[in-house]
């Protein structure tokens, strides 16, 4: 117990240690700051941003990481990320872009004429921060990072400032014109010529990326003015004007009272402060210039070129060429306001200048998905670990790769919950893959109609809550209207089709004027199943059929997407004429729908691989490391030696010993007959034990021997003395021996026993082994410290039958478990035939042992019980006497009965019989008359007298003092743990004949009288 | 002669011997009946239930699909027993056996017959797994024999996506499974086996067993502990069922298997050095 105890309170001292002791994270400071900015076109313009400084927590001179906040945030919302990083080692600086928060001002749009000069501004202020360090004077070491509108700021303000070190834009956009109106569509008047990008898409079938690329430079370079460039193959930067608006978006961006905050990078919506004015109800806080053009646009549904050359100012993708920064593009996988193309489109453009970009496809966007916060936070902290740190910060960031996609890994097999891969490319393919493949797609021509007033409309993605109704991977509801689509089906897939990237697929309409359609490709499990939209997106489109021709083709890029399609799945790829988050026209149509080659080609990147996971390393260093401290326990918990043990019992037992003797004296009472244990322990310590017990000739001849091979050096001092004054003589002369000097009497051995060892002596030629036990200082303490065992010594010869007798708590019983290596003790120890008894000793195969009751399995028959014990000793079979042994149990037909159903006298005789088994050479029987009849203890009586008439050896313990008076040759008395005497019966009785009231000498007098009970 | 003669350490308590001692043993026979009646009854059970094959395949629980085929009912008798009647069988078996014989106090009869203690400790191990591994295939086993005749022999139907498996396929995987099952397993034996040893209650070692299993389990739950649960003894229990998944994945159980290993190693560690040193009272 006190074992356990100390061990419970080492290890909550090592638990509060370790939590004391454990690095916790910094502690940082934020520091609320009002900067003025001044901006406009003309730079006269007042601005007053309210700002949060954070300095790094160790001091020193730091990296700055501006955070901007998302569309609808303020600087709140990045507080969380702002102190993560922070303690990373970064000055951080968020702040509520104008129009925002606490920040004066109107909302721009990230214009260069407003936020990014806000931005120049602000890190002036950085640079003149000690705790920034500067890359050269007014130039400090600065990254930017943000979501969505953060994003994009960042894009611009890197784009317009070459200070900026490094940026990591999320969900942003490169486009706005684009994302808002979108035309995946690259339209090919059948027959007619088309423009450079197009041709090149279809004719000579390389990807529509480089297309795309092409396109949008040549977008970017002609910008404003003209607006429609040619529509491109991924749908950035095309033709905004004819593309369709993207109406729910639209709404929510620009209302004010709608959250964009669909991902929690882009933190929590504050509560708008104030009543709100008419003008603030009819603009919010927009410039009034960009809340007219939209209120414009959003009436009829059409971009006007003002429209498309106001948004494309606030576009990056106009300027993401003079980007020098580093930039980690992270793009959400589910995303229909700002989907993969605009990751791609800036991508391409900011890599045409040379500038490194990497690129990753999280799981989520502002459709929602949220689970990988940090993942992308440990990214963002890795790529400015990079670029603003520095190789050689020290710090081991794992490198980002050029091109990381986020992949549904299953269920972890543990958890069950979702777990996420990441596979990794060095370079980035583009929306058009490393490879393609061709799936074919089969349907007829189909009828689809738009219905007037385009409802009811198909439904892909609802803004905003998409997250909420979505699956995993799919967006979502998605239902098509019957009547308004038009769907071509491949067979079932013998394959798996990792698709990453824009499949694009050619269409021709067949119809009058303009037809706004959407595409969308499913994966279709089979019939039992709703099939899946991958991350709910849809591509719209819009095309425009020539007067007179009739019928137009267009190569419609699908949504860019990561989807695994499984084998036997198909696709399916649905032409719609509606979709609820667009603006569709709300005149009646018919068009009629077909494939121009009836096939749609997957992209797909092969070296996307994921980072070999391998095995955690635990796996294999905990089994290990297991069975090393196994193999620690077990070595060390090896039984100590012999050698180990003795030194310290010898030390401990002999003063106290000493100290002992004079406690037990007052019951010697003067009379010669009575051993006191202080005799034995002086005895002890004079000349070792032999000569306790009835010690004669032999038995010290055959000490002298035990001494000559490594028998117990205690012996050794006695036994030659008492060799040479009791040799040959036995009776009496042994006595002598046995006088120690110090008044008292040892009772002594008789000599017929001594004699009878005679023989076994001379047959082992070996002495120590010659006696069947011998106890030396034998001590053994309760758990509670009490002694059971004190210091106890005796020893028994050949042919004796031994009582061994004492009140109860005497310590009869642990003796005897000591004597069968049950029990170990604490010092001293027993010698069987000149061995040391250690748990399971082989020597114990001489020594039969009945104690403290039979143990039987008690679904066995008495006869299997005895078999089975034998079978168990694996000794021959032959050797265990079974006809002599059962006879003593004498249970006749009940031989074959369970033990269970046996009474209690038939136990203890089968029991008998068990340690007879063998005819061990030494008998330990505890109480063995116990619940036997008159007839039966006779019986026994007579059973151990014969057998240890053969040479053998009988230790008895019995409470029963005429039992022992009749069967046994030699008493030991103990009381608490303690040998009161020892000796022959007889001699026990004679001397006790002095003292006799009346009648003969009966043990029980002596006995009482021993224990100090008499009456 | 130290030794009587005929007497060698080594060939002590025969595993022949501890075998037949615990074979006939009620306990014994009255699991192994249980064990391999219970697929029997589920097939009573499910051939009187409402049959269900109206609702269409919508639903993919395993327990929906045990009359798809032999194999599917001999993954669902496993699967509705290895969370708890296997447990039992297996804290049964391994913590009874040194525990009951210290009840019986034929202990230490054993003892100092004498039975080196380390090798009374591994022969009884030995014959403990031996009848616990024994319980673990022949429940399986009746499963797929009852569920062959009931069902027929078909090929396998993945629970959850509903793709199927050849049945010759499957039937390693069915080895897999089963070994899985068994190492999975060994937590409860070692525990149940280092509380037998410590114990002269075989109830008290086997519901020690379980109840720590119990609590494992309601750990497990907590999902505030994180990553740390997976080193929860129960935590891999159910990793088996990705051998029956149209793409074996051994992640989980391997991981499964080296937290089972390197508990099962530690506590039957324990359980020898403290066997080893301890005084039998008993």
């Amino acid at each position: 117990m006190k074992r356990v105890a100390a061990l419970v309170a080492a290890l909550a001292l090592i638990g509060v240690t370790t939590w004391l002791v454990w690095p916790s994270a910094p502690e940082v400071r934020a520091q609320d700051q009002r900067i003025t900015v001044v901006d406009g076109p003309a730079d006269d313009q007042r601005v007053e941003l309210d700002t949060t400084f954070f300095p790094p927590p160790d001091g020193g001179k730091a990296p700055a990481v501006m955070l901007a906040h998302g569309f609808g945030g303020s600087k709140q919302s990045m507080r969380d990320q702002a102190v993560r990083l922070a303690q990373q080692g970064y000055a951080v600086l968020t702040w509520s872009a104008r129009g925002f928060g606490r920040s004066t001002g109107q909302i721009a749009l990230n214009s260069p004429d407003y936020e990014v000069k806000d931005v120049k501004q602000l890190i002036d202020w950085l640079a003149k921060r000690p705790e920034v360090r500067l890359d050269a004077s007014g130039d400090p070491r600065v990254g930017i990072a943000g979501g969505s509108y953060g994003g994009a700021i960042a894009l611009m303000a890197a784009a317009h400032d070459q200070r900026v070190d490094a940026i990591v834009p999320q969900i942003t956009w490169s486009d706005l014109a684009d994302a808002l109106f979108p035309n995946a569509a690259t339209s090919t008047a059948a027959g007619t010529g088309t423009n450079a990008g197009t041709g090149t898409n279809a004719g000579t079938g390389t990807n529509a990326g480089t297309g795309t690329n092409a396109a949008t430079e040549t977008g970017t370079s002609t910008d404003a003015g003209t607006g429609a460039g040619a529509g491109t193959g991924a749908g950035v930067g095309g033709a905004a004007t004819s593309g369709v608006f993207k109406r729910m978006w639209a709404g929510i961006f620009f209302g004010q009272g709608v959250s964009l905050d669909a991902t929690s990078l882009l933190g929590r919506r504050e509560a708008a402060a104030g009543p709100v004015t008419e003008e603030q109800a009819r603009c919010g806080r927009f410039l009034p210039a960009i809340c007219d053009i939209y209120q414009q646009v959003a009436e009829d549904g059409r971009a006007t070129p003002e429209a498309v050359a106001l948004l494309r100012r606030s576009s990056p993708i106009t300027v993401a060429r003079q980007i020098k920064a580093p930039t980690l593009l992270i793009q959400g996988q589910r995303d229909s306001l700002f989907p993969l193309s605009h990751a791609d489109a800036n991508a391409k453009a900011i890599a045409a200048a040379g500038t490194p970009v990497s690129l990753a496809w999280f799981d989520g966007g502002h459709d929602g998905g949220n689970g990988e916060a940090d993942w992308l936070f440990d990214q963002s902290a890795a790529w400015f670990a990079r670029y603003l740190k520095g190789e050689g910060s020290g710090q081991a960031a794992p490198p980002v790769s050029a091109f990381t996609v986020t992949r549904d890994g299953g269920r972890d097999p543990g958890t069950r919950q979702r777990i996420r891969l990441h596979p990794e490319a060095a370079s980035y393919p583009g929306l058009a893959g490393t490879g393609t493949t061709t799936v074919a797609l089969n349907g007829p021509e189909q009828n689809i109609v738009n219905p007037p007033g385009g409802a009811p409309a198909s439904i892909s993605t609802v803004p905003g809550i998409g997250g909420l109704l979505g699956g995993q991977n799919t967006g979502g509801v998605s239902i098509d209207m019957p009547g308004q689509s038009a769907a071509f089906e491949s067979g079932p897939l013998a394959a798996p089709l990792q698709l990453t990237g824009s499949p694009t697929v050619k269409i021709k309409v067949t119809g009058k004027g303009e037809a706004t359609l959407f595409a969308k490709l499913y994966d279709v499990a089979d019939d039992t199943q709703l099939p899946t939209l991958p991350a709910g997106l849809v591509a719209p489109v819009r095309v425009t059929i020539p007067e007179g021709a009739g019928s137009a083709e267009a190569t419609v890029s699908l949504p860019a997407v990561d989807h695994r399609f499984a084998v036997g799945h198909r696709l399916r790829l649905v032409v719609t004429t509606t979709d609820m988050g667009f603006a569709t026209p709300a005149q009646p149509a018919a068009f009629k729908v077909s494939l121009v080659s009836p096939a749609v080609s997957v992209p797909t990147v092969g070296t996307l691989a994921a980072a070999p996971t391998g095995v955690a390393w635990w796996v294999w260093a905990m089994p290990l490391s297991a069975v090393v401290i196994a193999a620690i326990l077990l070595a060390t918990g090896r039984t100590t030696s012999r050698s180990g043990r003795r030194p310290a019992g010898r030390g401990q037992s002999l003063p106290q010993a000493t100290t002992d003797a004079p406690l037990l004296t007052p019951s010697a009472n003067g009379t010669t007959h009575v051993v006191t244990a202080d005799g034995t322990a002086h005895a002890a310590s004079a000349d070792g034990t032999a000569h306790i017990v009835t010690t004669d000739g032999t038995a010290h001849a055959a000490s002298a021997d035990g001494a000559a091979d490594d028998a117990s050096t205690v012996a050794t001092a006695n036994g030659a003395p008492g060799a040479a004054a009791a040799n040959g003589t036995g009776d009496g002369g042994a006595g002598d021996g046995n006088e120690t000097g110090n008044g008292r009497s040892t009772v002594d051995g008789e000599s017929g026993v001594a004699r009878s060892n005679g023989d076994g002596a001379s047959s082992n030629g070996c002495g120590g082994a010659e006696v069947p036990l011998e106890i030396s200082g034998l001590t053994k303490a309760y758990r509670n410290g009490e002694l059971a065992v004190n210091d106890l010594s005796f020893r028994v010869e050949r042919g004796q039958v031994l009582g061994l007798l004492g009140p109860n708590g005497a310590g009869k019983t642990t003796t005897m478990r000591m004597m069968m290596g049950l029990i170990r003790p604490d010092s001293g120890e027993i010698r069987i035939f000149g061995e040391q008894v250690t748990p399971g000793a082989p020597v114990l195969s001489r020594l039969g042992s009945f104690v403290e009751g039979p143990g039987f399995l008690p679904h066995l028959s008495g006869r299997d019980n005895i078999e089975l014990y034998w079978a168990a000793t694996g000794r021959p079979r032959a050797d265990a006497h079974f006809e002599e042994a059962l006879a003593i149990a004498n249970l006749g037909k009940a031989l074959d009965r369970a033990t269970r159903t046996y009474s209690q006298g038939m136990r203890q005789r089968l029991a008998i019989a068990q340690a007879m088994l063998g005819l061990p050479d030494l008998l330990v029987l505890d109480e063995p008359t116990n619940g036997l009849d008159p007839p039966q203890i006779r019986e026994m009586r007579e059973v151990l007298k014969r057998y240890a008439r053969d040479g053998r050896t009988v230790i008895v313990s019995s409470h029963m003092l005429a039992e022992v008076e009749q069967t046994c040759s030699h008493v030991v008395v103990m009381q608490r743990g303690r040998l009161v005497s020892a000796g022959p019966v007889s001699r026990l009785l004679s001397s006790a004949a002095t003292v006799a009231n009346g009648h003969g000498p009966r043990l029980e007098d002596v006995f009482l009288d021993l224990i100090g009970d008499k009456p | 002669m130290t030794a009587a003669t005929g007497y060698a350490p080594n060939r002590t308590l025969p595993l022949r011997v501890e075998i037949v001692r615990q074979f006939k043993r009620r306990r014994t026979l009255g699991m192994f009946a249980l064990l391999l009646a219970l697929p029997w009854i589920l097939v009573i059970a499910f051939q009187i239930g409402p049959q269900s094959s109206s609702q269409g395949q919508s639903a993919l629980r395993m327990s929906d699909l045990a009359t798809q085929s032999g194999l599917n009912f001999a993954a669902f008798v496993l699967s509705v027993s290895a969370s708890f009647l296997l447990v039992v069988a297996v804290a049964l078996f391994c913590g009874d056996t040194v525990a009951s014989e210290a009840n019986w106090s034929s202990l230490r009869y054993l003892l100092a017959a004498p039975i080196p203690r380390d090798r009374l400790l591994r022969q009884k191990l030995i014959v403990a797994l031996g009848y616990s591994a024994a319980a673990v295939i022949c429940l399986p086993l009746m499963g797929l024999l009852a569920g062959t005749l009931a069902f027929g022999w078909d090929d396998i139907t993945v629970p959850g996506t509903g793709e199927t498996i050849p049945a010759l396929d499957v039937l390693p995987r069915f080895g897999i499974v089963i070994g899985y099952a068994l190492v999975s397993q060994l937590v409860v034996a070692a525990l149940a086996f280092l509380i037998s040893t410590m114990t002269d209650s075989p109830l008290g070692a086997v519901g020690g067993a379980v109840g720590l299993w119990i609590v494992s389990t309601i750990l497990q739950a907590v999902e505030a502990l994180g990553v740390l649960r997976e080193f929860l003894p129960t935590f891999w229990n159910t990793a088996w069922t990705d051998a029956l998944m149209p793409e074996l994945d051994w992640s989980g159980m391997v991981k499964g298997a080296s937290v089972s290993v390197t508990y099962a190693a530690i506590l039957i560690a324990v359980a020898f050095r403290r066997f080893r040193r301890k005084d039998v009272v008993s």
